[in-house]
């Protein structure tokens, strides 16, 4: 996985509630490999307006926003359904953070996992960040994960993070690798919960 | 003395393998349900060359992909063919054992997992999908994981995860006639929100939990991750152990007395802190339906639908506005007066023999206006509402009587509810484009999806019971 410590970039606006992992990446693409191309397909039906033209009013869908690596968002940002899929399309169109005044669990934990940055703020700061991005597209924000700042120009703030997400992200970890580590634990714990609970294993018919 | 704990502490403790300083615990998992859309996760395996750890505690389930209709032919779309057969061979070549498309118990993973008895009190569970909080109900640590996750899984049988807080929402008094286990959900999330559990575990308890069946516990814990709650959980009591004696997996004779032995511990001490509380009079509760595009725009059925020019807050004026556009919804209109242009009962929500019997019992001797589907949770479901002649009511009545899959909750298989259209569903989520892009979502109980149907418009289905058999 690739480590996150400091990034700056550009940002893009989408102050939008409950954006939830259907409107981060409809069902009908679940089935494509990743491979595919994900990103572009990133918010696909929630970009477009009931006659199928990009909506005009979201900014994501702004030439001034194309190349934003971070995101925005509204509060329960990637509620809904466990599809990594939306942290896929996330991260393969570009982007390594969000930032949120909260997140859908499951959404924090996959985004973790896949190297993409989830910092919590409160919802005035994004408010006042997303109005200094909106008034000038150029400006670049810059995320401090080591020191949990978000910062652009003279404006700042501190943003919170799980200090597990904090260590996993900054070191890059593998958790697969790390588990191996506990190898000795795990076979000790299995021989002695196989005793304590003998009902556990699935009885054959 | 030891601290008194809660049952989510002691499921908690009872998995954990090691913790590191910065709290992360790796956890022990003890069943590991697996679907066709796992398959990010198989490669990911694949790629390191690793093999599945545990085959025997893994069970793979077709279910998100499945056809519902003409299951003897092949499978007509040939990306959605290529996900039913990429995951059988998936199954078996790490000898996973697999409820696929032509087994008698194949069904949709969260009803097959109980309904087989791989699902018991005190078991950790995991799947790749949000809704696996529905076995909670069982006393079970159930919880929905990531690609990622389930590829660790399949590779180590553990979890790394950090502890989550606790909430309790108890529900007191008794529930009136015609209020189903998915009217105390809808209330229970739009009083705390569709985040309102967020970061938390929740158990329900209370007088109104202890008198629900299996199959409302299960829709109430199925409905918790759309409060944001990681996980639902019920204490195990004698309607638990009453619903799994004999079944296939569970343990019998001496063996099944031991467990029950055991599981009878799975309860939170009298004293047990929870982080938070939440409190809901069940006799206060009346039949709801969702009218936006959050699962918590729930009111009770005799209420209108908001205005957005009387919310104080312009971002909450601003949602609602957008909701009721995309709803096709005029703001303040009577709930009641909203037609509906199609119907939906299924999912691993509200598809299981109660909830099929909860619609029939409406939709008896009555006929639906608008078109529907019947997709029952799993094939064995089928067989058995079929032998209870549930099925003749749904046909008679004027719906289709399908096979069992994930089906238009969802979409992904093709059913799916055609843009601009209204469809009244028994399903969990009323997000946008959800059963198909443009289609408009409500949710609301088996009971008032019949309702519903025979009305052609949103309905009270109380009245529709006067007299009747319930
Ligand atoms: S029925 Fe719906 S919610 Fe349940 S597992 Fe299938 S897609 Fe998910």
């Amino acid at each position: 996985m690739e480590k996150f410590i400091r990034l700056t970039a550009k940002a893009c606006p989408l102050m939008i509630p409950n954006l939830n992992t259907d409107q981060i990446l409809p069902a009908r693409y679940l089935k494509w490999p990743r491979s595919k191309g994900l990103g572009a397909v990133l918010f696909h039906d929630f970009r477009l307006d009931a006659e199928g033209r990009q909506r005009a009013d979201i900014p994501f869908n702004q030439d001034a926003h194309r190349d934003a690596r971070i995101l925005l968002a509204g509060r329960n940002f990637g509620g809904g359904s466990s599809r990594e899929a939306a942290v896929y399309a996330l991260y393969d169109h570009g982007f390594r953070c969000v930032i949120a005044p909260s997140f859908g669990d499951i959404f924090a934990q996959n985004a973790v996992k896949n190297g993409l940055l989830t910092a919590v703020a409160t919802e005035a700061e994004i408010a006042e960040l997303a109005a200094a991005i909106s008034a000038d597209p150029a400006q670049t924000i810059d995320v401090d994960l080591e020191r949990q700042t978000i910062s652009s120009g003279t404006w700042n703030c501190t943003f919170m993070i799980d200090p597990i997400s904090r260590n996993q992200l900054l070191n890059g970890w593998d958790d697969v690798d790390l588990t191996d580590s506990y190898r000795e634990q795990v076979t000790a714990f299995r021989a002695k919960d196989k005793a304590a609970r003998p009902w556990v294993a699935p009885k054959t018919m | 003395m030891s601290e008194p704990q809660t049952l989510i502490d002691k499921l908690w403790s009872a998995h954990e393998i090691v913790r590191r300083d910065d709290g992360a615990a790796l956890l022990w998992v003890d069943r590991h349900y697996v679907h066709e859309g796992s398959f990010h996760a198989f490669s990911q395996m694949k790629t390191r060359g690793r093999a599945v750890a545990e085959p025997q505690l893994t069970f793979g389930v077709a279910d998100h992909y499945v056809p519902t209709r003409g299951r003897g032919n092949d499978i007509a779309n040939p990306e959605i063919a290529a996900m039913v057969r990429n995951f059988e061979a998936n199954a078996a070549e790490n000898h996973i054992t697999l409820f696929g498309l032509r087994d008698p118990r194949q069904g949709i993973v969260h009803v097959v997992g109980p309904e087989q008895g791989l699902t018991l009190p005190g078991l950790l569970i995991v799947c790749g999908d949000s809704h696996t909080s529905t076995h909670g109900a069982f006393g079970a640590y159930a919880f929905g994981i990531g690609a990622s996750e389930v590829a660790h899984v399949l590779m180590t049988q553990t979890l790394w995860q950090k502890r989550p807080k606790r909430m309790r929402i108890v529900v007191d008094g008794t529930a009136a006639p015609g209020i189903a286990s998915k009217d105390i959900a809808l209330a229970t999330i739009a009083h705390i929100g569709a985040d309102g559990a967020q970061g938390h575990a929740i158990e329900f308890a209370g007088k109104a939990i202890r008198a629900l069946t299996m199959e409302g516990r299960m829709t109430l814990c199925n409905m918790s991750i759309e409060a944001g709650g990681r996980c639902g959980v019920v204490a195990p009591d004698a309607t638990t152990f009453a619903y799994l004696n004999a079944r296939p997996y569970v343990p019998k004779g001496a063996d099944f007395d031991r467990a029950v032995e055991a599981w009878s511990k799975l309860a939170s001490d009298d004293d047990a802190v929870f982080d938070r509380e939440v409190r809901l009079d069940a006799s206060a509760i009346v039949p709801i339906v969702t009218w936006g595009t959050t699962p918590d725009d729930a009111l009770p059925v005799d209420a209108r639908a908001p205005d957005p020019s009387r919310e104080t807050d312009s971002m909450r004026a601003n949602y609602v506005r957008e909701a009721l556009d995309y709803m096709g919804i005029a703001p303040g209109t009577k709930l009641t007066d909203i037609t509906v242009d199609r119907v939906f009962i299924g999912s691993c929500t509200n598809a299981r023999i109660e909830d099929l019997r909860a619609a029939a019992a409406v939709l008896a001797g009555r006929v639906s206006k608008v078109p529907g589907l019947v997709s029952p949770g799993s094939s064995t479901i089928k067989r058995q509402a079929e032998a209870e002649g549930l099925d003749r009511i749904f046909r008679d009545a004027g719906l289709e009587w399908a096979d069992s899959g994930c089906s238009m909750c969802v979409g992904i298989n093709g059913d799916l509810v055609p843009s601009g259209e209204r469809c009244a569903s028994t399903t969990n989520r009323n997000f946008r484009g959800r059963q198909g892009p443009g289609a408009r979502t409500h949710l609301m109980s088996p009971a008032m999806v019949a309702a519903a149907a025979v009305s052609g418009h949103l309905a009270d289905v109380r009245p529709l019971l006067a007299g009747r058999k319930l």
